[in-house]
């Protein structure tokens, strides 16, 4: 079908999800972008964020806090170092990746404060998005 | 000849050995069968990661000035040796077989004039260098809490050894595991983590846009390469841990069958000379009178 795309969500651990999808939003490090079937070979990196699969069943989200996303015409990889389905994700979750990111900022050194402070402020973004608490 | 309480203690003895170690066996091979489903399902992102990786590396890496991961610091003069062990024993020859690698390569190093630090996982790789290279040993993770090896575990290990790598503590890292062939077939290994080396890519059809830039997509990807290398090697050992102790366990138990047949029959026999011998007491008296 030329109209759907492979969705595919690794993790380290485990293989997440795969299935045939009909456009999927990532949320790319340098700003968000939708692929659909077709779509030219892309890889980009991804900011913490909220990964958005629309397919023949319904919209399913995820919570990624980084990784990378390799789209090509047949489908894309989402290769996330943490992913969670976005309903799974608990205010203790939230608070693990805050906590992470706070002490990312601490010991990246002077050339990578200013990636480090931006991936604080996209997880408080993200937490915002998800009603959490990002403190 | 022993006499026959003993033998009948040490029988009751092995007997209790024995079924520790079946025990043991048969705990090994849950945790083998669990180990070994970790190691699959943290296949395909690893796969996926080379591949990419290898990409990259292929289109930036030859250029002058790449990113210190991959292209090196134009040096090998320091040389940091990461040794992967079990946090426990009785697993056969599995600690000792990867130590010995380690050994070797660094003893090698050593005469070449070079300078080896040495980052030990787990404790029992610890103890065995630290006789021999007590003031190499830099650092020690310990992994004794973890009952499951996570990526967390992983990305730790990799944040330390890529902030040595950063203070310019050394030139080439090298990480020492065992990979998993089977159940009684464990190969210790030894795989260079910095500078990157990745598999020539399969000629990569497909030309990517990137976005950043590649150089910005290289410089994000290579240290989660390193944690990514170290978690294959942290799930392909902890497969191998069980899988060797498993068999260490298998041939424990039946060697402890093969003592327990061996000292029953001594006991059947030893129990049997006394009969005899009490008989030919008593005939022998009854004859006297």
């Amino acid at each position: 079908m030329a109209d759907s795309l492979n969705f595919d969500l690794v993790s380290p651990e485990r293989s997440l999800a795969s299935f045939e999808a009909t456009s999927v939003q990532l949320p790319g490090s340098e700003g968000d972008m939708t692929a659909m079937a077709n779509h030219e070979p892309v890889l980009t990196t991804l900011r913490p964020g909220i990964l958005s699969v629309s397919a023949a069943g319904g919209v399913n989200e995820y919570v990624v806090t980084g990784g990378f996303a390799e789209v090509t015409a047949q489908g894309v990889t989402v290769i996330a170092e943490r992913a969670m389905a976005k309903a799974d994700v608990t205010q203790e979750d939230m608070d693990g990746i805050v906590v992470g990111a706070a002490e990312a900022v601490e010991r990246a050194s002077e050339d990578a404060q200013e990636a480090a402070r931006k991936v604080q402020s996209d997880v408080a973004a993200l937490a915002s998005a998800l009603g959490l608490n990002a403190a | 000849m022993p006499n026959l309480s003993d033998l009948k203690n040490r029988i009751a003895s092995v007997k209790s050995t024995r079924k520790i170690t079946k025990a043991m066996q048969m705990v090994a091979s849950a945790k083998l069968r669990r180990a070994q489903d970790a190691a699959q399902a943290g296949r395909p992102y690893a796969e996926r990661f080379n591949a990419v990786m290898a990409g990259l590396a292929a289109s930036v890496g030859a250029s002058e000035g790449g990113p210190k991961l991959l292209t090196g610091t134009g040096s090998d003069q320091t040389q940091l040796l990461v040794v992967m062990t079990a946090e426990r024993g009785l697993c056969g020859g599995f600690n000792s077989n990867i130590v010995k690698l380690a050994r070797m390569a660094a003893k090698q190093l050593l005469a070449e004039g070079k300078t080896v630090k040495i980052l030990t996982v787990g404790k029992k790789g610890r103890e065995s260098l630290k006789r021999e290279f007590g003031t190499l040993l830099v650092d020690h993770v310990d992994l004794s809490d973890v009952k499951r090896v996570g990526y967390d575990n992983a990305s730790a290990i990799a944040q330390n050894v890529l902030h040595r790598f950063d203070a310019g503590e050394f030139d080439v890292a090298k990480i020492f595991y065992s990979e998993f062939g089977s159940v009684v077939n464990q190969i210790p290994t030894e795989l260079q983590v910095i500078p990157a080396k990745f598999e020539a890519a399969t000629d990569e059809g497909t030309v990517y846009d990137y976005e950043p830039s590649e150089e910005g997509i290289l410089a994000d990807l290579l240290p989660r390469s390193v944690a990514t290398q170290i978690f294959t090697a942290l799930l392909e050992n902890a497969a191998s841990e069980q899988g060797a102790r498993m068999s260490a366990m298998d041939n424990a138990t039946r060697n402890a069958g093969e003592m327990i047949d061996k000292l029953t029959i001594q006991y059947n026999r030893s129990r049997q000379a006394k009969i005899t011998n009490e008989l030919i007491e008593i005939i022998s008296g009854a004859e006297a009178l």
